[in-house]
Protein backbone atom coordinates (compact mmCIF):
# COMPACT_ATOMS: atom_id res chain seq x y z
CA UNK A 1 0.00 0.00 0.00
CA UNK A 2 1.40 2.93 -0.78
CA UNK A 3 -0.74 6.77 -1.25
CA UNK A 4 -3.68 7.86 -2.80
CA UNK A 5 -3.71 8.30 -6.56
CA UNK A 6 -4.58 11.99 -5.97
CA UNK A 7 -1.40 13.20 -4.43
CA UNK A 8 0.72 11.48 -7.43
CA UNK A 9 -1.38 13.48 -9.33
CA UNK A 10 -0.84 16.65 -7.40
CA UNK A 11 2.96 16.15 -7.01
CA UNK A 12 3.18 15.22 -10.80
CA UNK A 13 0.65 18.76 -11.99
CA UNK A 14 2.65 20.70 -9.41
CA UNK A 15 6.17 20.25 -11.16
CA UNK A 16 4.38 20.59 -14.56
CA UNK A 17 3.15 24.02 -13.23
CA UNK A 18 6.70 25.16 -11.98
CA UNK A 19 8.39 23.60 -15.36
CA UNK A 20 5.65 25.60 -17.56
CA UNK A 21 6.45 28.90 -15.26
CA UNK A 22 10.38 28.52 -15.97
CA UNK A 23 9.79 28.08 -19.62
CA UNK A 24 7.19 31.23 -19.58
CA UNK A 25 9.13 33.20 -16.99
CA UNK A 26 12.77 32.73 -17.72
CA UNK A 27 14.50 34.58 -20.81
CA UNK A 28 17.98 32.57 -20.97
CA UNK A 29 17.24 29.53 -23.91
CA UNK A 30 19.18 27.41 -21.78
CA UNK A 31 16.41 27.78 -18.42
CA UNK A 32 13.48 28.02 -21.40
CA UNK A 33 14.34 23.85 -21.88
CA UNK A 34 15.18 23.42 -18.85
CA UNK A 35 11.26 23.84 -18.32
CA UNK A 36 10.36 21.57 -20.73
CA UNK A 37 12.16 18.94 -19.88
CA UNK A 38 10.43 19.33 -15.76
CA UNK A 39 7.16 19.11 -17.89
CA UNK A 40 7.95 16.47 -19.86
CA UNK A 41 8.89 14.89 -16.29
CA UNK A 42 5.93 15.50 -14.50
CA UNK A 43 3.81 14.12 -17.31
CA UNK A 44 6.26 10.83 -17.35
CA UNK A 45 5.27 10.32 -13.30
CA UNK A 46 1.22 11.01 -14.42
CA UNK A 47 1.48 8.37 -16.32
CA UNK A 48 3.25 5.84 -14.51
CA UNK A 49 1.26 6.79 -11.80
CA UNK A 50 -1.90 6.11 -14.10
CA UNK A 51 -0.10 2.80 -15.30
CA UNK A 52 -0.20 1.51 -11.24
CA UNK A 53 -3.63 3.02 -10.52
CA UNK A 54 -5.34 0.52 -13.28
CA UNK A 55 -2.47 -2.16 -13.75
CA UNK A 56 -2.38 -2.09 -17.00
CA UNK A 57 1.64 -1.46 -18.56
CA UNK A 58 0.31 1.00 -21.34
CA UNK A 59 1.39 3.96 -18.93
CA UNK A 60 4.64 2.52 -18.64
CA UNK A 61 5.21 2.09 -22.15
CA UNK A 62 4.30 5.67 -22.97
CA UNK A 63 7.28 6.76 -20.65
CA UNK A 64 9.30 5.16 -22.69
CA UNK A 65 8.31 6.99 -26.05
CA UNK A 66 8.40 10.31 -23.69
CA UNK A 67 12.12 9.71 -22.83
CA UNK A 68 12.94 9.43 -26.61
CA UNK A 69 10.84 12.54 -27.22
CA UNK A 70 13.11 13.99 -24.60
CA UNK A 71 16.01 13.15 -26.19
CA UNK A 72 15.06 14.11 -29.46
CA UNK A 73 14.06 17.44 -28.57
CA UNK A 74 16.59 18.39 -26.60
CA UNK A 75 19.60 17.52 -29.21
CA UNK A 76 17.91 19.81 -31.72
CA UNK A 77 16.87 22.38 -28.90
CA UNK A 78 20.55 22.69 -28.31
CA UNK A 79 21.87 22.84 -31.61
CA UNK A 80 19.23 25.53 -32.71
CA UNK A 81 20.28 27.25 -29.15
CA UNK A 82 24.48 27.04 -30.49
CA UNK A 83 23.55 28.29 -33.96
CA UNK A 84 21.70 31.46 -32.64
CA UNK A 85 24.56 31.86 -30.16
CA UNK A 86 27.16 31.77 -33.26
CA UNK A 87 24.92 34.10 -35.29
CA UNK A 88 23.92 36.55 -31.92
CA UNK A 89 26.28 35.66 -29.38
CA UNK A 90 23.95 35.98 -26.90
CA UNK A 91 21.77 32.88 -25.68
CA UNK A 92 18.46 35.30 -24.30
CA UNK A 93 15.28 35.48 -25.97
CA UNK A 94 15.16 39.48 -26.10
CA UNK A 95 18.28 39.27 -28.35
CA UNK A 96 16.50 37.46 -31.26
CA UNK A 97 14.75 40.35 -32.52
CA UNK A 98 15.61 40.79 -36.22
CA UNK A 99 14.23 39.26 -39.25
CA UNK A 100 16.57 38.69 -42.05
CA UNK A 101 16.25 35.90 -44.67
CA UNK B 1 1.71 5.09 7.54
CA UNK B 2 3.94 2.49 5.72
CA UNK B 3 7.19 2.64 4.93
CA UNK B 4 6.60 3.38 0.98
CA UNK B 5 4.23 6.73 1.70
CA UNK B 6 7.25 8.25 3.89
CA UNK B 7 9.07 7.02 0.93
CA UNK B 8 6.74 8.67 -1.41
CA UNK B 9 6.64 12.00 0.17
CA UNK B 10 10.24 12.51 1.32
CA UNK B 11 10.69 11.86 -2.72
CA UNK B 12 7.87 14.29 -3.27
CA UNK B 13 9.48 17.32 -0.98
CA UNK B 14 13.11 16.94 -2.45
CA UNK B 15 11.71 16.65 -5.89
CA UNK B 16 9.64 19.88 -5.73
CA UNK B 17 12.47 21.70 -3.44
CA UNK B 18 15.23 20.73 -6.04
CA UNK B 19 12.96 21.58 -8.85
CA UNK B 20 11.65 24.78 -7.31
CA UNK B 21 15.40 25.68 -6.95
CA UNK B 22 16.52 24.54 -10.17
CA UNK B 23 14.01 27.31 -11.84
CA UNK B 24 14.71 30.43 -9.87
CA UNK B 25 18.48 29.83 -10.61
CA UNK B 26 20.44 32.53 -12.32
CA UNK B 27 23.36 30.73 -13.37
CA UNK B 28 22.32 27.69 -16.09
CA UNK B 29 24.68 25.22 -14.01
CA UNK B 30 23.52 25.89 -10.80
CA UNK B 31 19.98 24.77 -12.33
CA UNK B 32 21.08 21.88 -14.18
CA UNK B 33 22.82 20.70 -11.03
CA UNK B 34 19.74 21.34 -8.96
CA UNK B 35 17.80 19.61 -11.79
CA UNK B 36 20.00 16.35 -12.22
CA UNK B 37 18.96 15.85 -8.02
CA UNK B 38 15.68 15.83 -9.23
CA UNK B 39 16.25 13.49 -11.36
CA UNK B 40 17.84 11.46 -9.07
CA UNK B 41 14.99 11.58 -6.43
CA UNK B 42 12.22 10.84 -9.79
CA UNK B 43 13.52 7.69 -10.38
CA UNK B 44 13.42 5.80 -6.54
CA UNK B 45 10.12 7.08 -6.72
CA UNK B 46 9.43 5.10 -10.32
CA UNK B 47 10.75 2.27 -8.48
CA UNK B 48 7.96 3.06 -5.59
CA UNK B 49 5.47 2.69 -8.19
CA UNK B 50 6.19 -0.57 -9.72
CA UNK B 51 8.70 0.53 -12.79
CA UNK B 52 11.68 -0.60 -12.05
CA UNK B 53 13.38 -0.32 -15.69
CA UNK B 54 11.46 3.21 -16.41
CA UNK B 55 13.72 4.16 -12.49
CA UNK B 56 16.66 3.10 -14.27
CA UNK B 57 15.97 4.58 -17.59
CA UNK B 58 15.17 7.58 -15.89
CA UNK B 59 18.88 7.88 -14.02
CA UNK B 60 20.71 6.46 -17.58
CA UNK B 61 18.71 8.96 -20.34
CA UNK B 62 17.72 11.94 -18.36
CA UNK B 63 20.28 12.69 -15.62
CA UNK B 64 22.66 10.48 -17.48
CA UNK B 65 22.63 11.41 -21.24
CA UNK B 66 20.25 14.77 -21.45
CA UNK B 67 21.34 16.72 -18.36
CA UNK B 68 25.16 15.69 -18.90
CA UNK B 69 24.61 17.30 -23.05
CA UNK B 70 22.99 20.41 -20.84
CA UNK B 71 26.12 20.58 -19.46
CA UNK B 72 28.55 20.65 -22.12
CA UNK B 73 26.56 23.31 -23.95
CA UNK B 74 26.99 25.17 -20.69
CA UNK B 75 30.26 25.14 -20.49
CA UNK B 76 30.82 25.51 -24.16
CA UNK B 77 28.66 28.83 -25.11
CA UNK B 78 30.48 30.12 -21.51
CA UNK B 79 27.28 32.10 -20.43
CA UNK B 80 27.74 35.52 -18.65
CA UNK B 81 25.45 35.77 -15.81
CA UNK B 82 23.33 38.88 -15.68
CA UNK B 83 22.26 40.84 -12.76
CA UNK B 84 18.70 41.45 -12.91
CA UNK B 85 17.11 44.25 -11.70
CA UNK B 86 14.17 43.94 -9.30
CA UNK B 87 11.16 45.59 -11.31
CA UNK B 88 12.45 43.04 -14.68
CA UNK B 89 12.13 40.23 -12.20
CA UNK B 90 8.71 40.94 -10.74
CA UNK B 91 7.33 41.65 -14.52
CA UNK B 92 8.78 38.29 -15.72
CA UNK B 93 7.63 36.53 -12.59
CA UNK B 94 4.81 37.52 -11.28
CA UNK B 95 2.42 36.74 -14.40
CA UNK B 96 3.88 33.26 -14.98
CA UNK B 97 3.34 32.50 -11.10
CA UNK B 98 -0.04 33.38 -10.75
CA UNK B 99 -1.44 32.08 -13.91
CA UNK B 100 0.76 28.86 -13.04
CA UNK B 101 -1.00 29.33 -9.20
CA UNK B 102 -4.28 29.84 -10.45
CA UNK B 103 -4.21 26.53 -12.98
CA UNK B 104 -2.92 24.55 -9.72
CA UNK B 105 -5.67 25.76 -7.85
CA UNK B 106 -8.22 24.53 -10.60
CA UNK B 107 -6.25 21.38 -10.79
CA UNK B 108 -5.51 20.60 -7.14
CA UNK B 109 -9.41 20.90 -6.98
CA UNK B 110 -10.73 18.82 -9.65
CA UNK B 111 -8.07 16.34 -8.66
CA UNK B 112 -9.79 16.65 -4.87
CA UNK B 113 -13.03 16.39 -5.96
CA UNK B 114 -13.02 12.85 -7.85
CA UNK B 115 -13.76 10.10 -4.95
CA UNK B 116 -12.22 7.43 -6.77
CA UNK B 117 -9.19 8.76 -6.69
CA UNK B 118 -8.89 8.49 -2.99
CA UNK B 119 -8.25 4.96 -3.61
CA UNK B 120 -4.98 3.63 -1.81
CA UNK B 121 -2.84 2.22 -4.93
CA UNK B 122 -1.63 -1.15 -4.24
CA UNK B 123 1.94 -2.20 -4.26
CA UNK B 124 2.87 -3.95 -7.42
CA UNK B 125 5.81 -4.15 -9.77
CA UNK B 126 6.30 -4.68 -13.91
CA UNK B 127 9.53 -6.78 -14.35
CA UNK B 128 11.54 -5.28 -17.36
CA UNK B 129 11.81 -8.73 -18.79
CA UNK B 130 7.63 -8.52 -18.18
CA UNK B 131 7.58 -5.01 -19.47
CA UNK B 132 9.99 -5.33 -22.63
CA UNK B 133 7.81 -8.15 -23.90
CA UNK B 134 4.80 -5.64 -23.76
CA UNK B 135 6.09 -2.68 -25.43
CA UNK B 136 7.96 -4.68 -28.26
CA UNK B 137 4.57 -6.78 -28.78
CA UNK B 138 2.02 -4.55 -28.94
CA UNK B 139 4.19 -0.83 -29.20
CA UNK B 140 6.92 -2.54 -31.76
CA UNK B 141 5.83 0.15 -34.63
CA UNK B 142 5.95 3.48 -32.39
CA UNK B 143 8.89 1.98 -31.17
CA UNK B 144 10.22 2.09 -35.01
CA UNK B 145 8.87 5.55 -35.22
CA UNK B 146 10.44 6.43 -31.99
CA UNK B 147 14.39 5.05 -33.45
CA UNK B 148 13.14 7.26 -36.69
CA UNK B 149 12.54 10.12 -34.61
CA UNK B 150 16.00 9.77 -32.92
CA UNK B 151 17.58 9.21 -36.35
CA UNK B 152 16.02 12.66 -37.49
CA UNK B 153 16.95 14.46 -34.48
CA UNK B 154 20.57 13.40 -35.06
CA UNK B 155 20.77 14.73 -38.33
CA UNK B 156 18.81 17.49 -37.68
CA UNK B 157 22.11 18.31 -34.70
CA UNK B 158 24.59 17.25 -36.86
CA UNK B 159 23.05 19.60 -39.67
CA UNK B 160 22.21 22.69 -37.71
CA UNK B 161 26.21 22.55 -35.64
CA UNK B 162 28.36 22.00 -38.64
CA UNK B 163 31.49 23.86 -38.78
CA UNK B 164 30.68 25.61 -42.17
CA UNK B 165 27.45 26.28 -41.39
CA UNK B 166 27.19 30.88 -41.77
CA UNK B 167 24.63 32.21 -40.07
CA UNK B 168 24.69 35.07 -41.96
CA UNK B 169 24.15 33.82 -45.71
CA UNK B 170 22.77 30.81 -47.03
CA UNK B 171 22.77 27.45 -44.77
Amino acid sequence: MIVPYSHILILASLLFLMGAACAVARRNLIMILVGVEVMLNAAALAFVAASLRWQHLDGQAFVIFIFAVAAAEVAVGLALIVRAQRSTSSVMADDYQQLKG
Amino acid sequence: MTISAIMFYGLGIIILAATALAITRRNPMHAIIYLIVSFFAMAPLFYLLGAPLLALLEIIIYAGAIMVLFIFIVMMLRIEVTPSTAGQWFRQWFPAVALSALSGLVMVILIWQEPSQQMVLPLAMASPREFGLFVFRRYWFAVEIASFLLFVALVGAYYLGRKGANPEGKP
